[in-house]
């Protein structure tokens, strides 16, 4: 009763025969042993299951695994990646400079939120940045460093376009 | 040995990020063994009922499935929850982990399953039956307190859990003296903790070796593997306990649960590693909740603002079952009541009532935000009592500097403060006279700007043993391995706190290394030796010292051979750079290296010495430290919608010295926001028939990025005499110091309308019906409209 999907996955194309019902984050988390990418309420509300689907954030835990069938997924594993600079992804960078995080546990799919802003929004005002990531919940940090994080990539993402 | 502070003070970015911010670390549920089975619980739908009978046989022979199991199945095997709390007369509520007989409250848990999968596991958890017979639900802690009201548990007469009483001073003589009392009912309402990480549990026995693995989302690994033991009947010895990553807990994985020993159980029992995860809808209805306190404050003042006395009656609602603390958060709020004021006579009654809800417990200040909320709304009403300025009612009754240790009549020591500083800066900070002009203006166009204030103290780095129900002390061992690199072991167990970088600070700057030098270890209890772990603002301030106690013993001991190397006297070296050298003569040196090094080839010591480099150290605090502080909260209400928009906040925290300003920012960021979800936001909601119907993130409002404005903190430094580093604690400090100043704001913007309290969530409904109730006795106060009406979420004013 399995169907077989294909999708390629930070990079790399990823076939299985999975469940229909199987959610794609379960896909990502138990198939792929992809656990970068968090569960924290299976109702798309905290976010903190956010990848990129074809370059837009997704919330992965009400979307099944077939619905991904044939497209680019990109997890926190593989955003490094995106940088182009061998290192951290600008966004990374920002949210370890200043302080974005404690648990850690929003923080995939927070950069990833945050990422997905700045291909659309190279420059955000702090308003833009907290409406961005309203659909991600963090409950450690009071989201001020992650809008100063967001606007440190910014920063850094402009000065290596110049 | 003069220590130089280069990495102290400094915001020095964690460590711990790197994994954090690639994907790379490890929570609980990333675990993955071989063969390993999931566990789903069945829990009960009903808040009150009767389990008339369980079938599970259908769900026994569902695809994949390895077990189904009963209370009944159970037996004995498993003990009942613990509870620490020893309170005088405190009735007993003892919860077996699986429900056999009688169900308490909606998620309680009656049977589980096992399986292949998660999947398989929940589709045959839908495959047991439970028969309940409905029996009367008791939801309103004053109705369940009523003669006559059905009783929780029925070997006792009634549903009070335990009354306890504090007083000091002459409080009837107090209220006789005083020329005004001023009262007032409020409600602490009761939230969900909401960590975003969900609990879990992963459990792995392997019998040849007699070892228990339990991997778990705690914030108290040791106290875990304790009662795990205990619940087994297994030597403790055979148990470890691993915390991995933990992502957030605010004091909600401060606990021992069911789910924890029945998933260390069934690794035994079943031979195979199992994992257990919660889903949200779970961690709402059976993880701990915080709050529930309905107090009655009474201040008997004098015509100038002097406090006289106080007295307060609080009936806590405890929920059904008692966890691990649940019977003592209500006592932390009678010892805090007083907040920072001078007032001679105190009178404090609590009652605790058992409820058909999930036990309250820890969350994130536990105890102190109620008090600190009693007491700056009971102080603001004072105020407007007397028709005097907050900040002035405030200052009037502070203690002043020069009184500290000052000894409270609820029997407390602060230790050290200056309350006028904090608030001071706070007012300059804010602008605070600018700002009553401008309300003052405001109100005369028709709009309505509040202004709160809240100047708090709290009670953190618990504690003294001897005021705690399970050790308050904290232990740390500082490992130096032969090649010169430091392991720093520590008790406590930091789940995003960041003390792999702020103990590394310490450390690099005792021994004169770099932070990349030591490497910090915790939350394995067989790595670590015994500790209590992070709660109540300790990590730094009990754990922290013990650290630096440790490295103390250490440094003491390498001076000791660096000496002998350079035959000086040991006394006379300063540890800087990686090396060990004269302070009058830095020229003659030891690499840090070669003097660790001595000590594991140990051929030349000094005679009579123990080769090795390692050091433990059990601090036990004499004091708890008392952190302050004062904030400000600028608010416009729109009259004719009743929303609140958070124009500003201003917080000046007072934490004693400071290792990481970064780390302290982000606990003061962050505590600020979890304190302006209670204030607006956050309320668990059950209904008459004990349903959790706020029973999911999608209908319990968390604040989200764009709720906030960008917070305005600064900082005054009023070192503690409690501890050598002179530092207090601060994960609580903004969830205890800011609900009162948003609270304050909000009602002092509906003056006008004559609204004297307002409990919290301050929903805009509630105002605007408090709006429209209004009756003036003089002319209607103008109203306008504020904004574009998009609300809280949709824009800020600045």
């Amino acid at each position: 009763m399995g169907v077989v999907i294909q999708m390629r996955v930070n990079g790399k194309t990823q076939q299985h025969e999975v469940e229909p019902r199987l959610l794609l984050v379960h896909y990502l988390r138990d198939v792929l042993g992809l656990t970068g990418t968090h569960i924290g309420c299976e109702t798309s509300i905290c976010g903190a299951c956010t990848v990129l689907l074809g370059g837009k954030a997704v919330k992965s835990c009400t979307l099944l695994a077939v619905q991904a069938d044939g497209a680019d997924v990109v997890t926190i594993e593989g955003l490094a990646a995106l940088g182009g600079n061998g290192g951290l992804h600008p966004v990374q960078e920002g949210f370890w400079e200043k302080h974005g995080l404690q648990c850690g546990y929003c923080t995939p799919g927070m950069i990833l939120a945050a990422v997905e802003l700045l291909q659309t929004n190279p420059k955000p005002k702090e308003e833009e940045i907290r409406r961005a990531i309203a659909g991600n919940l963090c409950r450690c940090t009071g989201y001020q460093h992650i809008v100063d994080a967001v606007q440190y990539a910014a920063r850094k993402m402009a000065a290596a376009k110049r | 040995m003069a220590t130089a502070t280069r990495y102290m003070g400094r915001p020095l970015k964690r460590k711990e990020d790197p994994r954090l911010i690639q994907g790379l670390s490890h929570y609980v549920d990333d675990l993955r063994l071989p063969d390993m089975h999931y566990v789903v619980f069945v829990r009960s739908p009903h808040a009150h009922a009767r389990i008339r009978s369980m079938d599970t046989s259908r769900a026994q022979t569902a695809p994949g499935v390895l077990a189904v199991l009963t209370g009944q199945d159970l037996g004995n095997a498993v003990g009942v929850i613990p509870c620490a709390a020893q309170l005088p007369e405190m009735k007993l509520a003892l919860r077996p982990p699986l429900a056999t007989e009688r169900v308490l409250f909606v998620g309680e848990p009656v049977a589980l399953v096992v399986a292949v999968d998660r999947y398989a596991a929940r589709d045959a958890a839908e495959l047991v039956e439970v028969e309940y017979e409905p029996l009367t639900p008791i939801v309103d802690p004053e109705k369940a307190l009523a003669r006559g009201a059905p009783v929780l548990h029925p070997q006792y007469s009634d549903n009070v859990a335990y009354r306890w009483e504090l007083e000091g001073g002459d409080v009837g003589a107090a209220f006789q003296k005083a020329d005004k009392v001023v009262r007032q009912k409020m409600v602490n309402q009761r939230l969900i903790p909401v960590a975003l990480e969900p609990r879990a549990v992963v459990a792995n026995y392997k019998p040849g070796e007699n070892k228990l693995t339990v991997w778990s989302t705690t914030q108290i690994p040791h106290l875990l593997r304790t009662q795990i033991a205990a619940a087994l009947g297994v030597p403790e010895y055979i148990v470890h306990v691993i915390a991995p990553e933990v992502g957030g807990g605010f004091g909600s994985k401060l606990n021992v649960y069911a789910e924890e020993v029945l998933v260390a159980h069934l690794a035994m029992r079943l031979g195979k590693p199992v994992k257990w995860t919660e889903s949200r809808r779970e961690n709402f209805q059976a993880t701990i909740h915080g709050r529930d306190q309905i107090a009655t404050m009474e201040l008997a003042v004098k015509r100038d603002g002097t406090l006289l006395g106080l007295r307060c009656h609080i009936l806590a609602d405890l929920g059904a079952y008692y966890q691990l603390l649940t019977p003592l958060i209500p006592t932390l709020t009678g010892l805090m009541i007083c907040g920072c004021y001078k007032i001679p006579a105190v009178r404090v009654e609590i009652t605790g009532a058992f409820t058909n809800k999930m036990a309250t417990d820890a969350y994130r200040g536990a105890g102190r935000p109620e008090a600190t909320y009693f007491i700056e709304r009971a102080i603001d009403m004072v105020a407007a009592e007397l028709k005097k300025d907050p900040a002035e009612i405030r200052r009037k009754n502070f203690p002043k500097p020069k009184e500290f240790p000052y000894a409270t009549p609820t029997g407390l020591i602060y230790d050290s403060a200056n309350y006028p500083k904090s608030l001071d800066m706070a007012l300059k900070k804010s602008g605070y006279r600018r700002l009553r002009a401008q309300q003052a203006k405001l109100r005369r166009q028709g709009r309505y700007l509040g202004i709160g204030l809240s100047t708090y103290v709290e009670i953190c780095a618990m504690g003294p043993s001897s005021a705690m129900p399970a050790g308050g002390w904290e232990s740390a061992t500082v490992r130096i391995e032969p090649t010169g690199k430091v392991n720093i072991l520590t008790g406590a167990s930091p789940h995003g706190q960041g003390q792999e970088t702020s103990f590394a600070q310490i450390a690099a700057d005792l021994l004169g290394l770099e932070p990349d030098d030591i490497h910090v270890v915790h939350g394995d209890t067989a790595i670590v030796p015994y500790g209590i772990g992070t709660f109540g603002s300790r990590a730094t301030a009990v754990g922290g010292t013990a650290v630096y106690t440790a490295l103390v013993k250490i440094r003491d001991k390498l001076a000791t051979i660096a000496g002998h190397i350079l035959q000086e006297d040991p006394q006379r070296l300063v540890f800087r750079d990686k090396k060990i050298f004269l302070k009058s003569n830095p020229a003659k040196s030891v690499a840090f290296a070669e003097a660790v090094g001595a000590a594991y080839i140990a051929k030349a010591l000094p005679a009579g010495m123990e080769p090795g480099l390692e050091a433990t150290h059990f601090f036990e605090p004499s004091n708890f430290t008392f952190p302050f502080g004062a904030h400000v909260a600028v608010v416009e209400v729109d009259p004719e919608t009743g929303e609140v928009h958070l124009q500003r906040y201003v917080a000046v925290d007072d934490c004693g010295n400071v290792i990481n300003p970064l780390l302290v920012d982000g606990q003061v960021h962050g505590g600020i926001v979890q304190a302006l979800g209670q204030a607006f936001l956050e309320e668990a909601v059950y209904d008459e028939n004990g349903q959790l119907i706020t029973g999911e993130l999608t209908d319990y409002a968390i604040p989200r990025a764009w709720d906030v404005p960008r917070l305005e903190t600064a900082r005054t430094v009023t070192p503690s005499p409690v501890n050598p580093l002179g530092v207090k604690g601060v994960g609580e400090a903004g969830t205890i110091g800011a609900t009162p100043a948003l609270v304050n704001a909000v009602v002092d913007a509906l003056a006008p309308f004559g609204v004297r309290h307002l409990d919290m969530p301050t929903k805009r409904e509630r105002i605007w019906q408090l709006i429209r109730k209004f009756k003036p006795t003089g002319s209607r106060p103008a109203t306008k409209r504020v904004g574009d009406g998009r609300g809280r979420r949709g824009r800020r004013k600045r």
